[in-house]
């Protein structure tokens, strides 16, 4: 008996922390089994496996156009985002100016006000300017909060740049152009990828912004919580499911090739 | 900062200097102009608006205001809607601890006892965030099935006498709470795994051979050194939840019972057109969030903000 008490006593941690994160994955584990959910009408109850809405999901009315949206919204709100955001970022690191402070309280302040104040007060712009909502107004908005998010990613990269690699380009008689080119920008590529990759992630997933600013414009969240009321249909699950996969599997990639790399390096310096 | 001393370098002579403060305004000036123009005017708009008056040329018809100065719009919400404001953020201090709670056990086995096992410290962070890839909305519908009268944990629960027959889950306060707390848990873990990852182990090993009990050093030495990462976790945890309408909306895990400022922002702007109410709420919750920001900043400075 007090032998079970003190593996107990010694691995709490260890069982607390696996129970904890398969309760973070129960909603997934949920959402994924009822995408194979022989559903008909509503998919609430378990009916049975099937893979049709697998291999027909499109046929939900909606899901697929609403899905593309949201990628379209993504790829521009994240070309935008990123490119004005990663200026940003080397402007940050790499000068010294004034209203610095001020600078820096505008780039937080976005990631600090709640959604339904950023999403009501660009609407009430919209509004006052007679602008018309719609696919173009949701990717301003979404612009508007991803820039944060890529200068905090991006601004970590060029910190830890070494400037004797830069310096070296100069030596060799580069021109800044040539400079920025081939030697700063290859070196940031990495860190410029990661906040492309959160600015869509963060597009894609958003409803509270996207919902104030939109009108008649349908993304992916948007139709969840217009069929909500309804029932969603089982394709939504599809897709979300399939999101889901794809993401995870990257991020795994991305990390077990990350650590292949610092074990070439460790044993090239050991 | 490596940078200093190569930006003073330019700064000596006096042209050179010029073209580098040029530089830096061509890369900033599109980007803080889009926020000026996105982010900025919006809650001038929004103040403009919340004082606007219902127009007399409308005749009657919803939506059509002017701008004017009427500040009873404030009193009026405050009026209606206290009990929303208070229920808010009732709701999303209680979320707060809840996930501080949860994540901190978490973030500091992953942190610190995963140290010696990258690949596994790399998989379980991933698992972390693993909610962040399948949709908010969807999320939050899996765990009202789950929840649901006929689902697993109220039959349970009722079998147990834990719930009387009539009783439900989905639609009570405490279903809003522990959404708007599983939502947000990633937000509470992340940080304070940062500060935790960084910790210095030596510090705590002398808080033992002080002859410190375990509970005294992890009170005296661990979480002050993962006070910064708390402090974050809570403000990431704290402003998303006191803001959120999906959780408590009556098609996901609330009713007419739960409704929170977002629920009565949202319900004026895009239901009832009644702007100027929509928009002295969401003034008066950004005001609340910019108290707490502002202390933080107080605290921690510009420099370390982002």
């Amino acid at each position: 008996m007090d032998a079970i008490g003190r593996w107990f006593g010694r691995y709490t941690l260890w069982i607390y922390s696996a129970l904890a994160l398969l309760f973070l994955l129960i909603p997934i584990a949920y959402t994924v089994v009822f995408s194979f959910n022989d559903a008909r009408r509503s998919n609430i109850v378990w009916r049975g496996f099937t893979l049709d809405n697998w291999t027909t999901v499109c046929d939900a009315q909606g899901v697929c156009e609403s899905f593309v949206a949201s990628i379209g919204v993504g790829l521009a709100a994240t070309v935008l985002a990123t490119a004005l955001g990663t200026m940003i970022a080397i402007a940050l690191v790499r000068f010294r100016f004034r209203f610095r402070g001020a600078v820096t309280l505008l780039l937080f302040l976005p990631m600090a006000t709640p959604e339904v104040v950023l999403g009501a007060g660009l609407a009430a712009e919209f509004l006052s300017a007679g602008v018309q909502k719609g696919a173009l107004t949701v990717i301003l908005a979404h612009t508007m909060f991803c820039i944060s998010f890529v200068v905090v990613t991006v601004r970590a990269r060029v910190a830890s740049l070494d400037p004797a690699l830069e310096e070296a380009g100069r030596d060799l008689y580069g021109s800044p152009a040539q400079v920025f080119m081939r030697v700063t920008f290859p070196l940031l590529l990495p860190g410029i990828m990661a906040a492309a990759l959160l600015s869509f992630a963060l597009s894609f997933d958003d409803f509270i912004i996207t919902n104030f600013n939109s009108g008649p414009f349908v993304t992916f969240p948007k139709y969840l919580y217009t069929a909500a009321a309804r029932g969603i249909p089982a394709e939504a699950n599809v897709i979300a499911s399939a999101v889901f996969f794809i993401a995870i599997i990257f991020v795994i990639v991305s990390q077990l090739s990350a650590a292949a790399r610092r074990k070439r390096l460790a044993r090239l310096q050991g | 900062m490596a940078f200093g001393a190569f930006a003073t370098a330019g700064a000596a002579t006096e042209p050179v200097a010029r073209k580098r403060s040029k530089i830096a305004l061509i890369l900033l000036l599109p980007g803080i102009a889009y926020l000026a123009l996105f982010f900025l005017v919006p809650l001038v708009s929004l103040i403009l608006t919340s004082f606007q008056t219902p127009s007399e040329l409308a005749f009657g018809e919803p939506g059509v205001y002017d701008y004017a100065f009427k500040w009873e719009n404030y009193t009026d919400v405050l009026g209606l809607y206290g009990e929303h404001i208070f229920r808010s953020f009732f709701y999303a201090l209680l979320a707060t601890v809840f996930a501080l709670l949860f994540s901190y056990p978490l973030a500091y086995f992953i942190g610190v006892k995963l140290r010696r096992f990258p690949l596994v410290q790399a998989l379980a962070l991933t698992l972390v965030i693993a909610p962040f890839f399948i949709s908010f909305l969807l999320r939050t519908l899996a765990w009202k099935q789950i929840l649901s009268d006929d689902g697993v944990v109220v039959t349970a629960l009722q079998g147990l006498s834990i719930l009387g027959p009539e009783a439900h889950i989905t639609g009570e306060p405490i279903a809003v709470i522990f959404g708007l707390t599983y939502n947000f848990i990633p937000f509470m873990t992340l940080p304070i795994y940062t500060s935790l990852e960084k910790l210095d182990l030596r510090y705590v090993e002398a808080g033992g051979d002080l002859y410190a009990s375990p509970a005294r050093t992890f009170f005296s030495v661990t979480l002050p050194l993962s006070a910064p990462g708390v402090i974050s976790g809570m403000l990431l945890t704290f402003i998303p939840a006191s803001g959120d309408y999906i959780n408590a909306s009556r098609d996901f895990l609330g009713s007419t019972k739960t409704p929170m400022i977002g629920n009565v922002i949202e319900n004026n702007f895009l239901v009832q057109q009644n702007y100027p109410a929509a928009a002295a709420m969401s003034i008066l919750l950004m005001a609340a969030i910019l108290v707490l920001v502002g202390i933080y900043v107080k605290k921690s400075g510009t420099e370390d903000l982002i």
